[in-house]
């Protein structure tokens, strides 16, 4: 099957590879590499150990794969599959966020209480910033200004300007987020709270909670609705939230935060990756070992593929 | 008597770094100190475990404390709070004298590691005064009758424990129990709780059996050659049963009967399968990041106390970053109110329960190195909260505090 693909892309008039999508898995300490087309699966290589966050410079390129338990974050080519040169990244680095211009890198250390930048070309560390109690989400507004960091026991998003590695803002949110991702014009920051079950709207100018998004599913117990991973769609009009052992995607109205469908995937599903035309969104599954497909427009599930052990995070490229 | 003080607020160290890295110190004009103590009872003459590696290290929950207050005065800098914790350890006959003193001084939330006898006296002491966190005794007449309107509890209740285990017993099907009780006053305790349970639960108890504690040294040179010939002969009276069900709170003997039963049959309680609120191999829901930071400070893995004492000063954190406040009567009714929710690595919010005091906490059960389950066991369930399944719901509660 492989070698037809292969001659098959050899002679293709366009020589450009189909999506491929990247999904780290936990447990088996690899990468599982799927084509975006057919949802097979192309390759799994191995990826240190721990592998977690996963992201994508946005060329496309290069994938950067938070090792958690090698203390560093491994590089791969996104054709060859080959390491290049790992970064440092501080101890324990669980998710991570690219600037929008493809360098540097920010991580949350969980253990250190710290954020570390890192410049991705050089692999030098140009700044640590001191944070919360267990650092855990990243995100970087559009404009590549901010880069929010959320602390899993502080329970605070810290706001840290790009310029002058400053905290600029702290917003108390809910118990432990996990996740901070901006919506497409930077207007609103949603921060997920695994503990505290809910989705923080922050006005970003205003640095204040705007609105509390909840959940709740008939038959399904209040605990077990953990916000983990969170998505918005290029025009901010839905936001995805994955919602942790409740096997359970919420799609919610990005303008007036209610929730208007519960969609089922596999189990215990962590992070959220849209297709680069935005057309599909991948979910990890870590306890039924898959992936779930979403149909964007439609939202439904379409598909499920497995991976490896326990994925848990997912990037997709052109 | 003897004091020490952790403060930890204000800057961290960038020591070393050759790097921009920035400090926030965000010093506001009303900077607010929140202070609290850790107290100590050391009964002198206490029965030591069987095995070397249960031996109480000197800084036993005094280290959970440190980490809690490390981790309230992280937060507390984005916040303008700082944490100050006051750590007294005292033999019992200086435990009032101690307080006292803390009273005093001002402070007016205490952790207690204390038996039941001497958290009781504490708690009436500070009545007025200061709330009173019980991080050690699991006794549950301090949460029935004995309760009091000052207590809160982060030490599971032995009931809780009890229904732990019982619900993973149930849940394997081996029902038929044979208790093994020790002849402490907290064992007894212990073990009524597991024949509660054990009804509970609809286990039976087909053989219930004391283990006297005749004193003497806690382990002998080759003292295993009669440990080897006398337990299996202690439990030969014993009913056919499927599991042994050990109550041994002082450790002096259950960790003895794995692999010394009469029939082979699993051990669990006191040794064996342990229904713990923690332990250093537990990993789940980011548990990793609180044993590194807690054994990178201790230099040890940590115990249950560490955790118990941390929960405690971690809900005082809590409230007052919730509430933006360092005022007493603000903080103690956040600590017990609706909207009070601590993440403590259970995957779920922990919370106080209103009609006693207790701390409402997954139990984990383990053997000591990995984390075997976790209760309340799936399939239990219950009207408000399944962690209410774990030990005295409100329709059962004998404490009577009028609210």
């Amino acid at each position: 099957m492989r070698p037809l693909l292969l001659a098959a892309l050899c002679c293709a008039a366009t020589p450009a590879l189909a999506d491929r999508i990247f999904v780290s898995n936990e447990k088996g300490n690899s990468i599982t590499v799927l084509d975006g087309e057919t949802l097979e699966r192309i390759a799994d290589f191995p990826a240190g150990q721990r592998p977690r966050g996963i992201t994508a410079s946005p060329d496309g390129r290069t994938i950067y794969v938070c090792a958690s338990d090698d203390n560093l974050v491994r590089v791969f080519d996104a054709e060859t599959f080959e390491e290049k040169p790992s970064l440092p990244s501080g101890p324990d680095p669980e998710l991570f966020v690219l600037h929008p211009s493809g360098n540097p890198l920010y991580i949350a250390n969980e253990d250190d209480n710290i954020v570390t930048v890192v410049d991705v070309n050089t692999r030098k560390v140009l700044a640590e910033v001191p944070v919360g109690v267990e650092p855990e989400g990243m995100g970087v507004s559009p404009d590549g200004r901010i880069v929010v960091n959320t602390s899993e026991t502080t329970n605070m998003a810290h706001l840290i300007d790009t310029e002058t590695f400053q905290i600029v803002g702290n917003v108390l949110v809910d118990s432990r987020p996990r996740f901070a991702q901006y919506d497409n014009d930077g207007s609103h920051l949603y921060v997920t709270a695994e503990i505290g079950g809910t989705v923080s709207v922050i006005d970003t100018a205003r640095q204040e909670i705007v609105h509390t998004i909840r959940f709740e599913v008939p038959g399904v117990l209040p605990e077990a609705l953990q916000p983990v991973g969170l998505r918005v769609t290029p025009d901010n009009a839905r936001v995805f939230v994955a919602l942790g052992p409740a096997n359970r995607v919420a799609v919610v109205d990005g303008a007036t935060w209610e929730v208007l469908d519960y969609l089922l995937v596999g189990q215990r599903v962590w992070q959220l990756a849209f297709s680069p035309d935005h057309r599909f969104l991948y979910t990890t599954n870590g306890n039924s070992n898959d992936v779930s497909v979403i149909d964007v427009a439609a939202e439904k599930v379409v598909k499920s593929v497995q991976v490896g052990q326990q994925p848990w995070g997912v990037v997709a490229v052109p | 008597m003897s004091v020490r003080h952790a403060v930890a607020a204000g800057l961290i160290a960038l020591a070393g770094l050759g790097v921009p890295g920035t400090l926030q110190a965000q010093a506001t004009p009303d900077e607010i100190t929140i202070r609290a103590a850790v107290l100590r009872i050391d009964t002198p003459a206490e029965v030591l475990p069987a095995s070397r590696l249960d031996l109480p290290p000197a800084d036993l929950g005094l280290a959970g404390g440190r980490l809690a207050t490390e981790d309230n005065a992280t937060t507390g800098r984005f916040l303008g709070q700082r944490f100050e914790t006051r750590e007294v350890t005292a033999a019992p006959e200086a435990a009032a004298q101690a307080l006292a003193q803390l009273l005093d001084d001002g402070i007016r939330f205490v952790v207690t590691l204390a038996d039941a006898e001497e958290t009781g006296a504490l708690a009436d002491q500070a009545a007025g005064r200061a709330l009173v966190f019980n991080a050690r005794s699991g006794a549950e007449d301090l949460r029935n009758g004995g309760c009091r309107a000052n207590l809160l509890h982060t030490a599971p209740s032995d009931g809780m424990r009890a229904d732990a285990l019982a619900q993973f017993l149930v849940w394997k099907r081996w029902d038929r129990w044979l208790l093994v009780a020790g002849s402490h006053p907290e064992d007894r305790a212990l073990a009524e709780a597991y024949r509660h349970a054990a009804t509970k639960f609809g286990a039976k108890i087909v053989s219930d059996l004391t283990f006297e504690d005749r004193g003497g040294a806690r382990a002998t040179d080759s003292g295993h050659a009669q440990v080897q010939a006398q337990m299996p002969v202690f439990l030969q009276k014993a009913r056919d049963h499927d599991v042994v069900v050990t109550a041994d709170r002082s450790g002096v003997f259950a960790d003895w009967l794995i692999w010394n039963t009469w029939a082979p049959r699993p051990v669990a309680g006191s040794a064996g399968l342990m229904p713990v609120s923690w332990f250093p191999g537990h990993e789940g829901w980011g548990a990793t990041q609180w044993q590194t930071r807690f054994e990178a400070e201790a230099r040890r893995p940590a115990r249950e106390e560490d955790y118990q004492v941390w929960l405690a000063l971690r809900s005082l954190g809590e409230a007052a970053s919730r509430t933006r406040s360092g005022d007493f009567a603000a903080l103690s009714d956040y600590i017990r109110g609706p909207d009070f929710q601590l993440a403590g690595f259970k995957g779920q919010a922990l919370s106080f329960r209103d009609w006693d005091g207790q701390l409402r906490q997954p139990i984990l059960l383990t053997s000591g190195r990995v984390l075997t389950s976790v209760s309340p066991q799936e399939g239990f369930l219950h009207p408000v909260s399944v962690m209410d399944t774990l030990g005295t719901d409100r329709p059962e509660t004998g404490c009577n505090l009028g609210g």
